[in-house]
């Protein structure tokens, strides 16, 4: 990816083409325990995005002004390091400033410190040569497109609950196999936005 | 040398986050109220959401801020109150209560209007001519309520779910699933119960079902201390009135009080 690369491109990207859950498969975890309820899956995709943006405006210019070039070999115990404690500080910040909106995140925003989809998200920027507000964009992207799939698999699910699954594939094999088809159904998008 | 500097690197950036983490927690701390913590630990914590907060921590701060009364946890029962108002230096006390079905009806004592196939679901057979039960009133007998309690009081026994009152904590979650709205709370120390939710009168109801209500009024004339009432073709206890003293009970031809 170069320079000149639009923000539109970039946004539509991370929202369709290569999304974060149903493209690249990082955050299953999340995107299998919380889509329960399409209102938790809410409240999880607002928290993902939220870190993700922030841990990108931090992390980006550490691995640029610090890392680079001589210790990139660092760039995945730092990034780790630092999502870990601005997690933590996020946390802290809401709690004491907009309690209403951590009382919604409530246990969301401290299990995000070791999802993989936000350590994946900082690290493809650099990867992908992105510069700063690129990478802000993707970051923004990459939430938006985890939040579109949470929303639509949850969707999926409150379907399957009324529906007669066969005994042998209640629970978590029917979830599978119905994630396996909403991630088909994206490969429709590869392509679009070049 | 190199990986001299990369060790600073990363221990400078986990020190500059271990301090700031600790300096935001010192002066952007949220005082926790004392009691409201203390009241916390007094509860059983299963988060059953009987006492209609979002579960123990949040009724621990309504009752810790004045908002709730403290003896509504159910699952603590006697315990947690005398706990709670000990915290809060009040006395209090909480009548035990248990979950009740009112209808006796089971796969021998009504009839089937149809044979269902579909979800074994109360709530979806009751949307189709209000259930295949004979009576319109009555309990479907599918388990929607054995489904959703948490304390595995209930089980069904001849299409007809039954309450094990030393299992039952009184929670009140089985209620809103019944599409019939069968179950209620009463006194644990109940002397007389109505076994039958028919509001209909005379011959449709005596068809429909063997143990049914048919409004006849005799429990009321039985009554010395006015604690039943016919209503709605239908007698209803009041247990702050009644004496136990079992008069109706004998008087019913129906065997609806028991």
């Amino acid at each position: 990816m170069n320079n000149t690369t639009s923000i539109v491109a970039i946004l539509l990207a991370g929202i369709l083409t290569d999304n974060m859950v149903l493209s690249k498969f990082l955050g299953i975890c999340p995107f299998l325990g919380v889509s329960k309820k399409p209102g938790t899956a809410f409240s999880m995709s607002v928290a993902v995005t939220l870190v993700m943006v922030v841990a990108t405006a931090v992390t980006h210019p550490i691995y640029t002004y610090l890392l680079y070039p001589k210790y990139t070999y660092l760039e995945t115990i730092v990034f780790i390091l630092v999502i870990a404690a601005i997690v933590q500080l996020i946390e802290i910040v809401l709690k004491r400033f907009i309690k209403p909106v951590y009382n919604a995140l409530g246990i969301y925003l401290p299990l995000i410190t070791t999802n993989c989809a936000v350590l994946g998200v900082t690290m493809l920027n650099i990867t992908e040569n992105m510069n700063f507000v690129q990478s802000l964009f993707n970051a923004l992207a990459a939430g938006l497109g985890f939040m579109l799939a949470m929303l639509l698999f949850a969707g999926v699910r409150s379907k399957i609950e009324n529906a007669d699954v066969p005994e042998f594939l209640k629970g978590l094999p029917i979830t599978l196999i119905a994630a396996a088809l909403v991630s088909l159904s994206f490969l429709g998008f590869a392509g679009i936005g070049g | 040398m190199e990986i001299f500097i990369a060790v600073v690197i990363v221990a400078v950036i986990g020190l500059i986050a271990g301090v700031g983490l600790a300096l935001a927690s010192k002066y952007m701390a949220v005082p926790v109220d004392e009691k409201q913590e203390k009241i916390r630990e007094a509860l059983p914590g299963a988060n059953c959401g009987a006492c209609g907060y979002s579960g123990c921590d949040g009724y621990a701060a309504a009752v810790a801020a004045g908002e709730a009364e403290p003896n509504k946890c159910a699952p603590g029962g006697e315990t947690a109150l005398s706990l709670i108002s000990e915290i809060l230096g009040v006395e209090l006390t909480s009548e035990p209560k248990v979950a009740f079905i009112a209808c006796k009806g089971n796969c021998e004592k009504t009839l089937n209007k149809y044979s269902y196939e579909g979800l074994m679901s109360c709530t979806a057979a009751s949307q189709i001519y209000a259930g295949p039960v004979s009576c319109s009133y009555g309990c479907i007998g599918f388990g929607d309520c054995v489904k959703e309690c948490p304390f595995d009081a209930i089980t069904l026994e001849n299409g007809r779910p039954i309450i094990c009152e030393d299992k039952c904590m009184a929670c009140g979650k089985c209620i809103p699933v019944c599409p019939k709205s069968l179950i209620s709370l009463i006194p644990k120390k109940h002397s007389v119960t109505v076994n039958c939710s028919n509001k209909q009168k005379g011959a449709p109801v005596v068809k429909n079902c063997k143990v049914s209500c048919v409004a006849c009024k005799l429990c009321e004339k039985a009554c010395e201390s006015g604690a039943i009432k016919v209503e709605n073709n239908l007698a209803v206890v009041d247990y702050s009135l009644c004496t136990g003293c079992g008069k109706c009970v004998s008087a019913c031809k129906r065997g609806v009080l028991i």
